[in-house]
């Protein structure tokens, strides 16, 4: 079996998970959440799999050195779908909020099925800039980074329905839909652990992309597109974290800034790739 | 000084370490640079020219947006983030400082009033006997406390991880160095280029936008270049020069290849592989053989130069290829015989024995394929991209310090109260307060039995 194949089956898993935790939120059962994330976990480990068993292939193909499977969209998609499940799992394991999967597990989903549908997943040796072992280092760091931004998402999508509803209705009398989720208080914790989590990872990666630019050109900073919006991303959650500790700026507008930071990560990571122009053209 | 003179400093003080103006000049610099991602960067005028109008371009120039990340204004937008940064640092490190060393060993009931996380216990017995048993208790379940005795009562204090308070600092000072670090690049350093002919050598390089070469030295050679392709396809495996380093008149390095992920570097500079490109014309070598004798000729030509064979024969070097129809580097040559008539002969580098077979007076084999390169090297030198790695790695210890550590302070207050002796446990952390309320607890209980036991 290819890991192509088995990236299929992953898709799936993601797609049962999500529907699963959709119905979650529908219809409050226990067994249904449980159901979801045992899908998602499963998912998960065949991903970890599906992973290692790329990376066998890369060794396979005729004159392949082998590499860790990060170089091109294809395997970087790939990568950000697991890593954000990744960070979703531990979350759920300290926090085991279950609807949030719901807003989670769409990114993974939608990066798999965009992957496996319109991404070229050839195996391609590396071109002489991407032969670096800061090229592994750099990529997981700036996607555990992401993903974590991305669930940071999804949590604050869930405070602003939930706090529009709270609004709404008598504190008492808080159901129907947004009846799962976790309270406004616990929801903007969350968010703000997630940045906590992404905020330092994101540095690194930025810094270690920074180290891998001087040892390759003899420059860190160059102001290419690409290291500017990630700069911009990381301008964005640092105002985040502050804005958390200032009056007035806490609870709805932190969360809007969340939700406008994950959209700069995307823009930063797909954006300026297929709409500007610089170095990291992932070799097309 | 006035008192509004003085209200007036106090106020701009006071502006310049808000939190307000460190939102806002994140923010500020977020959106302001997306415009250099936009809009290209230190383009000619003619090729801005194709794209704007005359009119246009002229306000982003004056605008100076077409150097943005060096422009007067994105530059005080930096500074002002900079003066923010250690305004506030100033304004809040002395308070933590004191905090850190000074501890509040026996605080007044009204402090203690303000902390959340409170358990008090009437026990009857010895005061005496039940310090002794808190301080244990404190010891075994957190960290060793201080006494502290006042006429209040008797005092325990015990704190953990209080440096964690200096994360934060640690990371704005860890933003100041990076700066300081791309400073002392900019004055002290340069970023240069050099093209060197494979055989050739150079003792200067150029800098960007200064006409005059600068001088290195010490001389470099460039001693061999090749580019390399994943089997037939046209994907580059590898870019390699070899070079040699000649400081006054002795080889301090000695053919030392560099590819493009392994630079070398020689007393503060660094050459990196950057370019590279034909140097002149390609060259091919050729063996000759008449059919049924032993000597065998050998020739290096050039495209289209013609040599005379030993019997007056005369061979022309017709044309060339690199790679011939996924058969390898291929030649045509034109045999132009004594008699006036010319015939054409392919041969192949990767099929030595191709030309045998044609049955010819001649043998031919093409022996080489050779371009004569010349590699493009980046030069650089930046003292202060160690003072930039420190920063960073300053950076990431202070976040997470910040982040993940906390400063937790655990009380425990004893004092007579109607002949019986009351017990206090109060708790506080400078940060993650659900995940210390979750400990506290557990604390409590443990606190409850270590006093319910006698």
């Amino acid at each position: 079996m290819s890991s192509g194949q088995l990236f299929n089956f992953v898709t799936i898993g993601y797609f049962a998970a999500m529907i699963l935790f959709i119905a979650f939120i529908a219809t409050r059962s226990a067994i249904v959440a449980k159901l979801a994330t045992v899908f998602a976990f499963v998912g998960f480990v065949v991903q970890t799999f599906a992973i290692g068993l790329r990376w066998y292939e890369t060794y396979q193909i005729p004159g392949g050195a082998g590499y860790a499977p990060l170089s091109n969209l294809y395997e970087s998609v790939v990568f950000f779908s697991w890593t954000i499940l990744l960070i979703y799992l531990l979350i759920d394991l300290m926090y085991k909020q279950r609807s949030v999967g719901a807003f989670v597990l769409p990114f993974a989903f939608l990066a798999m099925t965009w992957a496996q549908l319109r991404l070229d997943a050839t195996i391609a040796p590396l071109i002489p800039a991407l032969q670096s072992n800061w090229l592994t280092y750099h990529v997981i760091t700036c996607f555990l980074g992401y993903a974590a931004f991305a669930v940071a998402c999804g949590i604050s999508i869930m405070y602003l329905i939930k706090v529009r509803k709270e609004d709404r209705a008598d504190e008492n009398q808080v159901g129907g839909i947004v009846g799962t989720f976790p309270s406004a208080k616990i929801l903007d914790d969350l968010n703000y652990k997630a940045i906590m989590i992404g905020f330092p990872l994101l540095s690194l990666g930025i810094i270690t992309g920074a180290a891998w630019a001087n040892y390759a050109w003899g420059t860190y900073w160059s102001w290419d597109p690409k290291e500017t919006w990630s700069l911009i991303v990381w301008f964005i959650y640092a105002a985040f974290l502050h804005a958390r500790i200032t009056r007035g700026w806490a609870g709805r507008k932190a969360a809007i800034l969340s939700i406008i930071g994950f959209a700069a990560t995307i823009f930063c990571y797909l954006g300026v790739n297929l709409l500007l122009a610089g170095l990291h053209s992932y070799g097309s | 000084m006035s008192t509004m003179g003085r209200g007036v400093l106090n106020s701009i003080w006071d502006f310049f370490c808000s939190l307000k103006l460190t939102i806002f000049s994140l923010i500020s610099l977020a959106v302001t640079s997306i415009i250099g991602t936009v809009i290209q960067q230190n383009l000619s005028r003619q090729e801005y020219l194709k794209v704007f109008s005359e009119k246009t371009y002229r306000i982003l120039d004056n605008l100076q947006c077409f150097d943005m990340y060096h422009s007067s204004w994105f530059i005080g937008l930096l500074v002002l983030f900079c003066i923010n940064l250690i305004c506030c640092s100033i304004k809040r490190f002395p308070r933590v400082w004191h905090v850190v060393h000074n501890p509040m060993l026996a605080p007044s009931d009204q402090v203690l009033k303000a902390f959340s996380n409170v358990d008090e216990q009437l026990v009857k017995g010895d005061i005496k006997e039940l310090t002794g048993r808190m301080e244990k208790f404190l010891a075994e379940q957190f960290t060793v406390p201080q006494l502290t005795k006042n006429e209040d009562g008797v005092y325990l204090y015990a704190d953990k991880m209080k440096y964690a308070r200096f994360g934060v600092y640690i990371t704005h000072l860890s933003i100041l160095i990076i700066f300081l670090g791309a400073i002392i690049g900019n004055v002290y350093g340069f970023k240069g280029y050099v093209n060197i002919p494979e055989g050739g050598s150079t003792d200067k390089i150029w800098l960007r936008n200064v006409q005059a070469p600068l001088p290195l030295g010490f001389s470099v050679r460039c001693e061999d270049f090749s580019v390399s392709f994943y089997g037939n396809s046209q994907r580059p495996k590898e870019y390699r020069s070899v070079l040699t380093v000649i400081d006054q008149g002795e080889v301090a390095v000695d053919h030392r290849p560099i590819v493009v992920n392994d630079p070398l570097s020689y007393k503060g500079l660094t050459f990196y592989q950057s370019n590279y490109g034909s140097a002149g014309d390609e060259v091919v070598s050729i063996k000759v053989k008449m059919r049924g004798e032993d000597k065998v000729d050998a020739f290096s030509l050039k495209r289209g130069q013609q040599v005379e064979l030993p019997n007056g024969d005369r061979v022309r070097v017709a044309d060339f290829a690199a790679s011939f129809r996924n058969f390898g580097p291929a030649a045509r040559l034109e045999v132009l015989a004594k008699g006036g008539e010319a015939h054409i002969v392919t041969i192949f580098k990767n099929f030595p024995n191709f030309d045998e077979e044609r049955k010819g007076d001649y043998i031919f084999t093409l022996v080489d394929f050779d371009q004569l390169y010349y590699t493009g090297l980046q030069v650089t030198k930046d003292p202060g991209v160690w003072v930039v790695w420190l920063g960073c790695f300053l950076m990431v210890l202070g976040s997470l310090v910040a982040f993940f550590l906390s400063h937790r302070r655990i009380w425990v207050v004893l004092s007579e109260k109607r002949g019986k002796v009351g017990v206090r446990l109060i708790g506080s952390a400078h940060r993650n307060q659900p995940g210390f309320e979750l400990y506290f607890d557990e604390l409590k209980n443990k606190f409850r039995e270590s006093l319910a036991s006698n």
